[in-house]
């Protein structure tokens, strides 16, 4: 596996370069005869795309003629909206674009969610598209639907290819969209007689974005001021978001942070991106995270933010987050830097330049751990006194946390870890450890439920050799659960771990907690009727499946699941409906009303600070 | 004070790109007072002029966000001292035998023109900037307007400096 390198982010301005980001050298070929859909396919080749997510249709139908022969490895799935989650799961566990590909009308509209939660997540993702025929374009024909026009919003840019002769160089540009600046999705709609047209194949085609000039390389000026304001601070912490982790910055952070001495929290986007096993890191903050994480926002002076958005899952009430805190703001998308937050000092560049100069910048006044003694000795003794934990179910119930931690325990760091939306979500970032860059997938921006099973079948396409464990909640998984035949026929084994409670988790938690015990269809079944029964589902769709029910048995479940490798694995684990997650910052409220359990706030030390 | 910002965006001459900037407007809960848009001197590169009514703390937000679009070359704001901007308004006024004389002369007066002529109406055309329309609408008025259009503003800086050629509304 490669990850794109910030040198070839610098220097990925010519097709060959986009080429070499994508893992393949660069050729330049003779020009050869073919079809639009032939140069689809060439391009793809030459652009180096190894596996391409989809399924045909009757638009589409032209380029699935050349495919058939091709190097790619097309990989057919049940649903358009697994192919595009697949195509994620693919480009976050390699950081090299994921690709899908889907029909006209409704094929197209399919991949909508997973393309919105791409944009969401920044992730490059390219999805090919067919369209009806230029002439039946705009007169409501079979299987039509403006798929450029709809994914206006949630795409970093698309194209409605108008000629067979351009279709490598609009392939080409999509993919260095794709990959370079903030990373995001692009969608490539190809009308059906353009697939059809001869063309002639020329490659590499010169690059046509004259708009397009993503900033990469820091101003010193604004790092100098930031590494005063490190010099100067007495309470910093380095904020630390999902851009240091596609910079594949991860090494340099380490480096700045323990150069520093300054506590690090990594947000949902960023877990592994520091290990969650150096003292220096405080966990993750926001609605679920950690006491210190939350508490060291608040009374910072100096936030250090790299590559994260003030998202408001992180900040809460705004206007009363981290309100002593100056901020330096460093990001690869200028729009980001002052949308929720001013930045004191705001740095645009790719987050691995940015690191590098800082710890340039800062060699010569930094002083180590040591550096801080008060403002550790306080965060310390939170960490003492408000560690992550979960009280055993009274009901003899199974604890969903002990599950899932176990699940981290006996698999280890070096497994890729895929959750869906919800409390199990939450449990996962919570209590697995992440050590490494890249082992933890999850719909962070976009709160996709259903994009667990998926996107551990393009994880584990892009990770063979990794255990790749999909971590879901019974109400997810049944928004798409189909993918498991897939992977069953096309021998993509990964692991399901199925936190079953019988409920919409998440939402019944918020039902307990501000709906006065009214759940109002949270309900599932999935426990009281044991419809579906998860176990005969998964051997209905190849699988093997397994069930554990109680504490004594899940060490024993999760090892036979490990041993499994010839056929993807489903474990219904049968947990308790009433596990809550916590600390819990109420939506809308003060990370200052974060609270640890049920009734029970943090008592800070006031005079400390 | 007006909140008034004038852009001038100068954008790849291609199809949907105008349903890119205006959708993003709307999308940021931006309202579009004015919009025009053209071919400029290079027919590769059209120009979007909007005229937007916002606080300067958003207006960057929408300027960053608009320079994210791929097929956006440049953004400049236009300042109203620094600039000449123009819009064109046609406007068909009742003017019978009676009145025509009076409406005339308020043709003659805005430095207006006549482009149509039916027994009971006059249909006037007129530029200018958005002050000297409005009056000449005021003025109008009592006769009976029947039908107007008007154009979206568009501005051009003063000096021999091109917008090709100076800085960019680039916030960092």
């Amino acid at each position: 596996m490669t990850r794109p390198t910030p040198e070839t982010l610098a220097n990925r301005v010519t097709p060959a370069t986009v080429a070499a980001a994508v893992n393949t050298a660069p050729a330049v070929t003779a020009p050869v005869a073919t079809t639009g859909a032939g140069a689809l396919v060439r391009s793809l080749e030459a652009l180096g795309v190894e596996v391409a997510f989809g399924i045909p249709g009757g638009a589409i139908l032209p380029a699935y003629d050349p495919l058939f022969d091709s190097r790619v490895r097309h990989i057919l799935v049940r649903h358009e909206q697994g192919a595009g989650h697949a195509a994620t799961g693919y480009a976050q566990a390699t950081g090299k674009v994921g690709v899908c590909i889907a029909t006209s009308g409704p094929g197209a509209t399919n991949l909508v969610t997973p393309i919105a939660d791409a944009y969401m997540d920044s992730v490059p993702i390219v999805a090919i598209t067919g369209q009806v025929a230029r002439p039946a374009i705009g007169t409501d024909a079979f299987q039509e639907a403006d798929i450029q026009g709809i994914t206006l919003p949630i795409t970093k840019h698309n194209f409605l290819v108008q000629t067979a002769d351009e279709l490598p160089r609009v392939v080409a540009e999509a993919f260095h969209l794709a990959l370079t600046g903030r990373p995001g999705p692009v969608l490539v709609d190809i009308p059906k007689d353009v697939l059809q047209a001869q063309t002639t194949f020329n490659w590499p085609p010169a690059l046509d974005l004259p708009g397009y000039r993503p900033t990469l390389h820091p101003h010193g000026k604004q790092i100098r001021e930031a590494a005063r304001l490190i010099a100067a601070a007495k309470r910093p912490v380095l904020y630390v978001g999902g851009g240091v982790l596609k910079a594949g910055a991860t090494d340099g952070l380490r480096k700045l942070a323990e150069l520093t001495g300054m506590p690090v929290v990594t947000t949902l986007m960023a877990l592994g991106a520091f290990p969650d096993s150096h003292p220096q890191h405080l966990g993750m903050p926001g609605m679920h995270g950690t006491v210190p994480a939350v508490y060291a926002l608040q009374k910072a002076d100096l936030l250090v933010t790299l590559g994260a958005r003030f998202d408001d899952r992180v900040t809460g009430k705004l206007d009363s987050f981290a309100p002593e805190a100056k901020v330096v703001h460093a990001d690869i998308d200028p729009a980001e830097i002052g949308k929720n937050r001013h930045a004191d000092v705001p740095i645009v560049g790719d987050a691995r330049h940015v690191i590098d100069e800082l710890i340039a910048a800062v060699s010569a006044t930094a002083g180590g751990v040591d550096q801080y003694p008060g403002w550790w000795s306080q965060l310390n003794d939170l960490r003492e006194r408000y560690p992550l934990g979960y009280d055993e179910p009274t009901d003899g119930t199974l604890a969903p946390q002990y599950v899932i931690e176990r699940i981290g325990a006996l698999v280890g760091p070096d497994a890729i870890y895929c959750a869906g939306v919800g409390q199990h979500q939450m449990w996962a970032s919570q209590f697995i450890k992440y050590e490494k860059p890249g082992t933890w997938l999850n719909s962070g921006g976009a709160g996709t439920m259903g994009y667990a099973v998926p996107a551990a079948m393009g994880a584990k396409v892009a990770q063979p050799d990794l255990q790749v464990w999909a971590i879901d909640g019974d109400g997810c998984f049944q928004m798409t659960n189909q993918e498991l035949a897939t992977c069953a026929l096309e021998g993509i084994p990964i692991k399901v771990a199925v936190i079953n409670n019988g409920n919409l988790g998440m939402v019944r938690q918020w039902q307990t907690l501000f709906y006065d015990g009214r759940y109002s269809n949270t309900e599932l079944g999935t426990h009281k009727h044991r419809i579906p029964d998860f176990v005969k589902l998964a051997e209905a769709l190849g699988c093997v499946g397994l069930r554990c029910e109680s504490k004594d048995d899940v060490d024993k479940v999760i090892q036979q699941a490990m041993e499994i490798n010839d056929a993807p694995v489903v474990i219904d684990f049968t947990v308790g409906k009433d596990a809550m997650v916590w600390p819990m910052v109420a939506a809308g409220t003060s990370n200052d009303e974060i609270m640890f359990a049920r009734d029970v706030r943090p008592t800070f030390d006031e005079d400390d600070l | 004070m007006t909140n008034k910002h004038t852009l001038s965006v100068l954008v790849e001459n291609k199809p949907g790109v105008l349903a890119r900037v205006s959708g993003l407007f709307s999308r940021r809960s931006f309202n579009i007072d004015s919009l025009a848009v053209g071919e400029t001197e290079n027919p590769d590169v059209s120009r979007i002029t909007i005229v937007v009514n916002a606080d300067s703390s958003p207006l960057e937000q929408v300027t960053k966000q608009l320079n994210k679009l791929v097929n956006v070359l440049k953004i400049v704001e236009l300042d109203a001292a620094q600039s000449v901007q123009r819009e064109l308004l046609l406007v068909k006024v009742r003017a019978d035998r009676a009145q025509r004389g009076q409406v005339l002369e308020t043709v003659e007066l805005f430095r207006a023109r006549v482009i149509d002529v039916a027994p009971d109406t006059l249909t006037i055309e007129a530029t200018g900037n958005p002050d000297k329309l409005d009056a000449l609408l005021r003025d109008l008025e009592p006769y009976g307007i029947k039908e107007m259009v008007q154009s979206g503003l568009v501005a051009i800086g003063r000096g021999s400096r091109s917008i090709t050629t100076g800085p960019a509304l680039r916030a960092a």
